[in-house]
């Protein structure tokens, strides 16, 4: 197959970037479109010419580090898939492929297609954990978690935190992000005790990271590579309304401390 | 005189951890926050480290290549995790789960390590429940098993097949927690380029800022290496793009030794290869094979049917398919252990009864199990990872068996580490995967996210206080010493050299011969000419590496072509390492199998008399031939036996 592919190139985060197109051919259509980068840089390299700057490590679907714009769709044409699941066979001899880096505020690009996603890591520091130090903790058997209960956490827990939601949104909302992480410890006992103080933490830091509002487009949830659910922004916007009145009755009562 | 001293504390092997609990020098709180810790890699052994040590207090410095630490290679880990629960009451224990695993790594691995191993795997599941890591529940909301390669007990926890990545997120979850609480400073988007000494002992890193190709220093009282596996010296494994060799290498050449590099495990059951271009190999999870059985056809015509598209696996009758893990080893059938199953497979196809367009591979077939459980059932257990094939290969597994092939997935190798997992460098600890560990010559699956696990939580919190506790009147050190200019000039030079070479060749064409040498001659298969002649091989290709390589670009900034050439150059050195230790252990045993050692049935033979050692290699100098030490294996507790899973 054949190729013609229009490429966002990037030398720095301050540099100003621009289009390259790039003729690629005799693409085999079980070549994943990674695979089809990677010819085209070997080409660049042996010309000498800098090849094209991508995140990528796994290349099974898992680690959320590929992130590429293709064609004006996050990770592509194809549905629940990641860029590196991505195949040749999707596309049409002859097309021309448009491919840019994640564009939001939050996500500057540090060099062609790839990004600064250390915003997410942010928020999860912000308080998307449950506080346990380790041992000294009670048999797991101990909690009783209906499976129910456990396969809805996992749902959400399946995120890979690749960005895409962000990405897919005009206002570059983290929405989804931020609720699959809140829901799955929400979901289960073990994150209850801290649970109004995660949703708070958690919220005001996405604010402060400048992503936008969501505006329940659900652009997010259709571009989803793993397919998490804007049921869990809803979960969390209870949790969140719930955490601020009870911050605010904790107030009224003067807090409840002696 | 050898430096290796494992450090076995004495007594009963089920009183020796405890013994030497009971008995380490600890440091006080006051004192933990003025010393430094540094851990290199954020994968399961080094979040759970480095979330650990900052939880006690300790002030950490946590690296990884990646552009976030929960990205590590540990996410992709499907299948599950190993822990002597004995929840479904059949039979298991801390002991069994130690046998196993002895047994499983065809008795190369030290009894005392395994048998802490098993001993805390339980506190690993209590630790990650109490992190929110979603493992899959039985209706009654107890903990779900399923059973893995190697073992007749069910005593894998899992989440859907999405473990590691459940695992993983847990540490980081709890490694975020300390970066918000200061303990720990997280590094990402560095990779470190060497290890500074000073006084003989470990104590700092250097490190190139990969966003904007500073070269770093960053000093400590002690050091960890959590980076991972080599798998990718072969080119084509499971392993992830930048999965590399590189920090354990540097330490190897600053005086650590390099314990058993030729174990490498081949991994029964991954999508095959399919074209020059391809980049890695796809695992499919060991866990299919507790409801997939895997077959060839037993007469050659419907393989040729088969290939030529005349028929279709549905249309070769019961009668005529060999079930051949289930034939030759009736007692574990498809469960045999991972090294077994990927010879059983290569002994097949070489025979001529593999499939596929290119005759490298054999079925893996659901219809029985689906027929039985329903479809939901399979989807639920698996759903992910048939998707997963879907998209690579185009077909249905729900309607058509799966083709795999075996694939490098693992090293059990690495650098070599006492029973405080200290190397032989004074202050250098090795974690995770990147240590010689546990799993002798074959891991059993499910064991490494155990034991990168049991490392990080529950050990190195240990054995770093006993370090440790005699040096609360060292003060910081400082990074401006000679040590340090010494070593960034190292790194700085050869950076500079490979950027001078200016060739004609990037950096893949070299890392692709080197996997082939290395998948031909250091593979499923070992023999003595084929390892002679592999050594000279990658000798040439590291030559011509040297001489040819081609690397764009400019140091001082991102440059991917930059940060493969590095890690490919020092590939070209450890492969050469792999091979030599293969030639010198004249045995088959795990994963090593040695051509000229099996018996008449085609198993491994090992030799006991003469190798049950670990052998442990000194880095002597550039072009200079390394020295190998032994580390004898004693084994008090197991009587040591012939594998035997018929
Ligand atoms: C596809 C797949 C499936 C698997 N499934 C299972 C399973 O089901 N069960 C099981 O028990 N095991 C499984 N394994 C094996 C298991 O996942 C790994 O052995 C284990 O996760 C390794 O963990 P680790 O912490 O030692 O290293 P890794 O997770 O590999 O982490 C290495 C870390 O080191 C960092 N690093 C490396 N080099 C440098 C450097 N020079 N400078 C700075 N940082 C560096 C990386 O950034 C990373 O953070 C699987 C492996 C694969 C490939
Ligand atoms: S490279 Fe890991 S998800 Fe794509």
């Amino acid at each position: 197959m054949n190729f013609t592919l229009k490429i966002w190139r990037q030398k720095n985060a301050k540099a100003k970037g621009k289009f390259v197109t790039y003729k690629i051919n005799d693409i085999s259509s079980n070549c994943s479109f990674l695979e089809m980068l990677d010819i085209l840089n070997e080409q660049l390299v042996v010309k000498g010419e800098e090849p094209v700057a991508f995140d990528h490590d796994c290349r099974e679907g898992i680690c959320g580090t590929c992130s590429l714009y293709i064609n004006g769709r996050p990770h592509g044409p194809d549905d629940a898939v990641t860029t590196c699941q991505l195949h040749m066979r999707k596309f049409k001899d002859g097309d021309t492929i448009v491919v840019e880096p994640w564009r939001a505020k939050p996500f500057p690009v540090i060099r062609d297609l790839i990004c600064d996603r250390q915003a997410f890591d942010k928020i999860i520091q912000a308080g998307g954990f449950i506080s346990v130090n380790t041992g000294g903790i009670p048999d797991a058997n101990a909690i009783l978690i209906p499976k129910e209960k456990a396969d809805y956490s996992m749902d959400a827990a399946a995120c890979i935190g690749c960005g895409a939601c962000v990405a897919a949104c005009k206002n570059a909302s983290a929405m989804l992000f931020v609720a699959a992480k809140v829901s799955h410890l929400a979901l289960l006992p073990q994150g209850k005790a801290e649970a109004s103080e995660r949703v708070q933490a958690m919220v005001s830091k996405m604010d402060e990271l400048g992503f936008g509002n969501c505006t329940n487009t659900g652009a997010c949830e259709a571009e989803c590579p793993k397919q998490i659910s804007i049921t869990n922004i809803a979960r969390m916007n209870r949790e969140f309304l719930g955490a601020k009145l009870g911050a605010q009755k904790k107030r009224a009562s003067g807090g409840g401390g002696f | 005189m050898s430096k290796l001293n494992s450090k076995i504390p004495s007594g009963p092997l089920p009183e020796k951890w405890m013994h030497y609990k009971d008995h380490i020098n600890l440091v006080n709180p006051a004192n933990k926050r003025k010393l430094d810790i540094i851990v290199v890699g954020t994968g399961l052994a080094g979040a759970s480290a480095a979330a650990s040590l900052g939880a006690l207090g300790f002030k950490v410095k946590a690296f990884c290549y990646q552009d976030s630490s929960r990205r590590a290679h540990s996410i992709a880990a499907q299948g599950g995790i190993n822990a002597s629960k004995n929840y479904q009451n059949d039979g298991d224990s801390v002991y069994r789960l130690f046998y196993d695993t002895i047994k499983g790594g065809d008795y190369r691995a030290r009894e005392a390590n395994v048998y802490r191993l098993a001993e805390v795997s339980g506190s690993i599941i209590d630790q990650s429940v109490a992190l929110g890591v979603p493992f899959a529940r039985e209706y009654g909301g107890l903990l779900d098993n399923r059973s893995f390669g190697g073992a007749q007990v069910s005593r894998t926890f899992y989440a859907r097949g999405q473990t590691g990545q459940q695992l993983l997120l847990g540490a980081y979850s709890a490694l975020s927690r300390q970066i918000k609480l200061g303990t720990v400073e997280m590094y990402t988007r560095h990779e470190m380029l060497d290890l500074v000494l000073i006084d003989g002992k470990a104590r700092g890193i250097i490190a190139r800022n990969l966003v904007d190709g500073k070269i770093e220093r960053y000093s400590a009282h002690t050091v960890v290496l959590a980076t991972g596996g080599y798998g990718n010296v072969f080119f084509l494994s499971t392993n992830a793009m930048g999965s590399n060799a590189t920090a354990v290498w540097k330490a190897y050449k600053r005086g650590a030794y390099f314990g058993n590099p030729c174990f490498t495990q081949i991994h029964p059951t991954c999508i095959p290869v399919h074209g020059d271009y391809q980049s890695k190999l796809t695992l499919m999870s060991e866990s299919l094979r507790n409801d997939g059985r895997i077959w060839v056809p037993k007469n050659k015509e419907d393989v040729e049917a088969l290939r030529h598209g005349k028929l279709k696996p549905k249309d070769i009758a019961e009668e005529n398919r060999d079930y051949y893990l289930e034939r030759r080893y009736p007692a574990f059938g498809n469960l045999v252990p991972r090294d077994v199953a990927s010879r059983a497979a290569k002994e097949r196809c070489d025979a001529g009864f593999g499939v596929g367009e290119t005759g490298l591979a054999v079925y893996l077939d659901f219809a029985a199990a689906i027929k039985r459980l329903g479809k939901k059932a399979i989807e639920e257990r698996y759903g992910n990872l048939f998707q997963m094939y879907n998209k690579i290969v185009d077909e249905d597994p729900y309607e058509t068996p799966m083709m795999i092939y075996p694939a490098v997935h693992y090293t059990m190798g690495g650098l070599w580490v006492d029973y405080e997992l200290q190397s032989t460098v004074p202050g250098l600890f090795i974690a995770g995967e990147a240590n010689f560990s546990d799993h002798g010559a074959n891991r059993l699956g499910a064991s490494a996210l155990m034991q990168g696990l049991a490392d990080g939580y529950f050990v190195l919190p240990y054995t770093l206080q006993n370090y440790l506790a005699d040096q609360i009147n060292v003060p910081r050190f400082q990074t401006d010493t000679k040590e340090f200019d010494e070593a960034e000039k190292q790194v700085r030079g050869r950076i500079q050299k490979l950027m001078d070479v200016k060739g004609s060749k990037p950096v893949d064409y070299f890392h692709k011969q080197l996997g082939r040498i290395m998948w031909d001659n250091v593979g499923m298969g070992r023999n003595k000419a084929g390892l002679e002649k592999a050594i000279e091989q990658i000798r040439k290709t590291r030559e011509e590496f040297w001489k040819d390589v081609k690397i764009p670009g400019d140091v001082d900034g991102l440059n991917p072509e930059l940060e493969k050439a590095g890690r490919v150059a020092d590939f070209l050195e450890l492969g050469e390492l792999m091979a030599m230790d293969a030639l010198n252990r004249e045995e088959s045993c795990g994963g090593h199998f040695r051509e000229e050692y099996q018996t008449p049935e085609g198993e491994a033979m090992r030799n006991d008399a003469d190798f049950m050692y670990v052998a442990a290699w000194e880095y002597k100098g550039d072009n200079v031939a390394p020295e190998v030490h032994k580390e004898s294996l004693n084994y008090e507790s197991i009587e040591v036996k012939q594998r035997n899973y018929k």
